[in-house]
């Protein structure tokens, strides 16, 4: 009989090993990877970053796979947008996740918007203007100063939920602005050159990055939100681009990029393939401030190349 | 009054009004920034006073620390700095204080999905025979497939809820109404547990927890329609699911529902079911689906059992498989206690692109096979002949026919592939193919109401090819045209040509998978 409760016990006491060594980090769950890069750089190896949205895929339609239903019903923290981008599948997915932790209004579910001024709300919804979000424009992290607020908010949180590890969190963050501090005079400098150049998009995801970068990236590919480029709009983009004069079309990895190049053809432009997504393009890395190093050297770099373009007949 | 206007426009349009919007524009701009800045900077500055006054309060670290940071990156231009301000205590869970999941504005989300057909075949017997969902097609001409309005939202902060509200007409032009689903459903019980209640469809399969509107193809798969009924399988009930602790997706679900009604034709529905044969027609096993025993013991109601298990083959492929079992009794002939079984296997499997835009470009593919016991009751026809009412009878003699109990089987798959091409656009193939064992019923050489009577086309075999082409002009509406080629044994060939569309209202339709 002994024997047996000493087994017990040492089952016991091996499931609490085990169970200890699984609760020592935290385990996080961030649906998109420019968000999963911040995780990265608050919480360090404290935390267990796992994200869901591919960096090259269009994170409005990310398909709701089962698998996401198993990350996210183990998830101690859920660090989301926020601002309507994932709503289509996040939402159905928590609702059957059936995780207490990260449901909203519980402490692990980080909306990041949080803090954060949104552009481009819209005064009245209505889809004849295309899938515009209502909490106004989602793409905020492409203003780095937006990553301040969020990285703040990710240390406030795990602090909250891994007490232990608060010190580590603020330390982190500290470490990550500083950096940010660092870097930001260089960015601003590499571009005020270009201050009030107009650039072509094919989608409205750079008013964050345009307003604190001093560019004006106005002209879109797509007639609206989310619907695909006409050819009556795509000749009026092209007859305004000349107007202009305008050197660049900002591409992404899951935009049609023979749409852009037709246009670049046309109207002498370069086509600047970027991303909102550490990973989303080479040399974007895995970091959040590296891709921020590759957008401001990319844009730069295609406005100061060659001469002024000459439309072409 | 008409020269003024247009001499507004004609400056209006100039390039110097243009530069003075702009101006006044940027100047607006910039006052805005500089409030926000200086909004930024006072919380920055509460927020480092809040941080300095915590490390002494932590006393481990020297009262410098708290000041390192903000000193230490003077030289950067601090032009803002922001927090989410100080986040309050979490609220505590009140039921008197409903909250929603994601969209603000409102504490429910409200959408519509209108569904239309227009169309033609070369097919008699369209509604219910050709077609045997409850939302096909059904007749020549225009068809209201489904106005689906459908809200959604969280209830407290222990269950979401979800209601479906179907509006249709039939062939006929008569409305019908129907309360598709209307459940609660648990937000946080542990262990994984999911426990939903109301009216919902049985977790059997992948296409009968679906709406119309969800399906690649205009019209249910046939072994769908057949086996499980032109409704599918829903009835008010209750469900238990529960989530594995394993390392990939691995869920059982267990459901009990109430066994009779348009939402459970294979169980104790009787002969009237929505979209079924028509009135005076020979009924499936040929005797009325009218012996309805009502519920005396807990297997008088339908039970489904479902274990699904999915897993990412790559990093742009899923495999979701899942295997079902749906019991009950049913309310065939007019002695015994006969009951349904039915059996599923289903299979479905995605690809998407690295680089999927809007969800395109991807590869589907998905199969359902079934198969279905159906035991049918003994039934004399003697008493339909005593009342003049239309019998069975023997071919030979004239006698009402009296038919022993037996139990025949039924089973078919459907498999089907879209393949969207590019954004906007899929292309589908669907093969259908049903059919039945020969029941002890069908051999006798009888009659009905003096008309000679063959196989049980309820049951004969059948099968269908349909190629499709969809168009998205945008996530909200939606065109489709479907060609159908069917064989039907001993009612012969028949071509078929459907135009859908679709037009989705309010809400962002939660994506699936």
């Amino acid at each position: 009989m002994r024997w047996r409760t000493g087994f017990l016990g040492g089952l016991v006491a091996a499931l609490c090993l085990v169970a200890g060594t699984t609760e020592a980090r935290l385990r996080v769950v961030a649906t998109t990877a420019d968000l999963g890069s911040l995780v990265r750089s608050v919480g360090g190896d404290r935390v267990d970053v796992l994200t869901l949205a591919r960096p090259t895929e269009d994170p409005h339609f990310v398909d709701p796979r089962p698998s996401y239903l198993v990350r996210l019903s183990r998830a101690d923290a859920l660090v989301h947008g926020g601002a309507g981008l994932e709503a289509a599948w996040l939402t159905p997915l928590l609702q059957r996740a059936g995780n207490a932790r990260i449901l909203p209004a519980a402490r692990g579910n980080v909306r990041c918007c949080e803090g954060v001024t949104l552009l481009e709300v819209p005064e009245r919804l209505d889809r004849a203007q295309g899938d515009v979000h209502p909490q106004g424009n989602p793409h905020y992290l492409m203003d780095p100063e937006n990553a301040r607020v969020v990285v703040h908010h990710l240390a406030d949180t795990f602090a909250e939920l891994d007490p232990d590890g608060a010190e580590v969190y603020r330390r982190n963050a500290r470490a990550f602005l500083t950096e940010l501090d660092r870097r930001l005079p260089g960015w601003l400098e590499r571009l005020r050159p270009y201050a009030g150049t107009r650039l072509a998009a094919y989608h409205n995801s750079w008013p964050y990055f345009a307003r604190r970068f001093g560019l004006r990236i106005d002209l879109f590919l797509e007639p609206k939100p989310g619907i695909p480029p006409s050819a009556a709009h795509l000749a009026q983009v092209i007859a305004e681009m000349k107007a202009d004069r305008v050197r660049a079309i900002l591409v992404e990895p899951y935009q049609d990029r023979r749409v852009a190049e037709r246009v670049a053809a046309e109207t002498g432009a370069k086509v600047v393939l970027v991303t909102q997504y550490p990973g989303g393009v080479k040399d974007t890395g895995d970091s959040y401030l590296e891709l921020m190093d590759y957008l401001v050297r990319s844009v730069a770099e295609a406005l100061a190349a060659g001469p002024e373009p000459t439309p072409q007949p | 009054m008409t020269v003024v206007a247009a001499e507004e426009t004609g400056t209006a349009g100039g390039p110097d009004r243009i530069r003075h919007l702009e101006q006044r524009l940027q100047q607006l701009q910039g006052e805005f920034e500089r409030t926000l800045e200086e909004q930024r900077r006072q919380i920055e500055a509460l927020r480092s006073e809040l941080e300095r006054l915590r490390a002494g309060a932590g006393s481990a670290e020297p009262a410098g620390q708290g000041a390192g940071p903000a000193a230490g990156s003077g030289q950067a231009p601090r032009d803002s700095a922001g927090t989410p301000a100080v986040r309050s205590a979490p609220p505590a869970m009140s039921s008197v204080s409903p909250w929603r999941l994601g969209r603000a504005g409102a504490y429910v989300d409200v959408g519509l999905v209108g569904t239309f057909a227009a169309g033609t075949s070369t097919a008699d017997d369209i509604e219910g025979g050709l077609q045997p969902g409850g939302h096909d097609p059904n007749q020549r001409g225009f068809t209201v497939q489904g106005v689906e309005l459908n809200l959604t939202g969280s209830v407290d902060p222990y269950f979401s809820g979800s209601a479906n509200l179907l509006y249709s007409l039939d062939a006929s032009g008569e409305s019908r109404f129907e309360l598709e689903e209307a459940w609660l459903q648990t937000l946080q019980l542990p262990a994984g547990l999911q426990v939903r209640a109301g009216q919902f469809y049985a977790p059997f399969g992948r296409i009968n927890g679906r709406h119309p509107h969800q399906w690649g193809f205009v019209d249910s798969p046939l072994v769908i329609a057949r086996l499980l009924g032109p409704d599918g399988l829903r009835n008010p009930g209750a469900q238990l699911s529960w989530m594995m602790p394993t390392t990939f997706y691995s869920e059982l679900f267990l459901a009990v529902q109430d066994s009779q009604g348009d939402g459970a034709a294979p169980f104790r529905a009787g002969g009237h079911v929505h979209g079924g044969e028509e009135a005076g027609a020979l009924p499936m096993g040929f005797r009325p689906l009218e012996n309805d025993r009502g519920v005396s013991a807990l297997n008088d109601l339908m039970w489904t059992l479902r274990y699904a298990l999915s897993w990412d083959v790559t990093d742009q492929q899923t495999v979701l498989v899942g295997l079902s079992a749906a019991l009950g009794p049913n309310a065939s002939g007019a002695g015994g206690a006969p009951a349904t079984q039915i059996y599923g296997l289903d299979l479905y499997w995605k690809w998407r692109s690295p680089r999927a835009h809007a969800g395109f470009p991807f590869v589907s593919f998905q199969a359902e096979a079934l198969l279905r016991r159906y035991e049918l009751g003994a039934f004399d026809w003697t008493e339909h002949a005593e009342h003049g009412e239309p019998f069975l009878a023997d071919a030979a003699s004239g006698t009402p026919a009296a038919l022993p109990a037996e139990t025949v089987t039924d089973y078919g798959f459907y498999t089907e592939l879209l393949y969207g091409f590019r954004r906007g656009w899929v292309a589908g193939m669907r093969f259908d193919y049903v059919a039945g064992g020969e029941g002890d019923y069908e051999k006798g050489p009888w009659t009905f109401a003096g008309e000679p009577v063959g196989r049980d086309l309820l049951r004969r075999e059948r099968w269908r090819i349909t190629p499709n082409l969809t168009w998205y002009p945008s996530e909200y509406s939606k065109l489709r045209l479907q060609y159908n080629y069917d064989r039907r044994a001993d009612v012969g060939e028949d071509h078929s040509v459907w135009l859908q569309v679709e037009l989705s209202l309010g809400a962002h339709a939660a994506h699936q998978f």
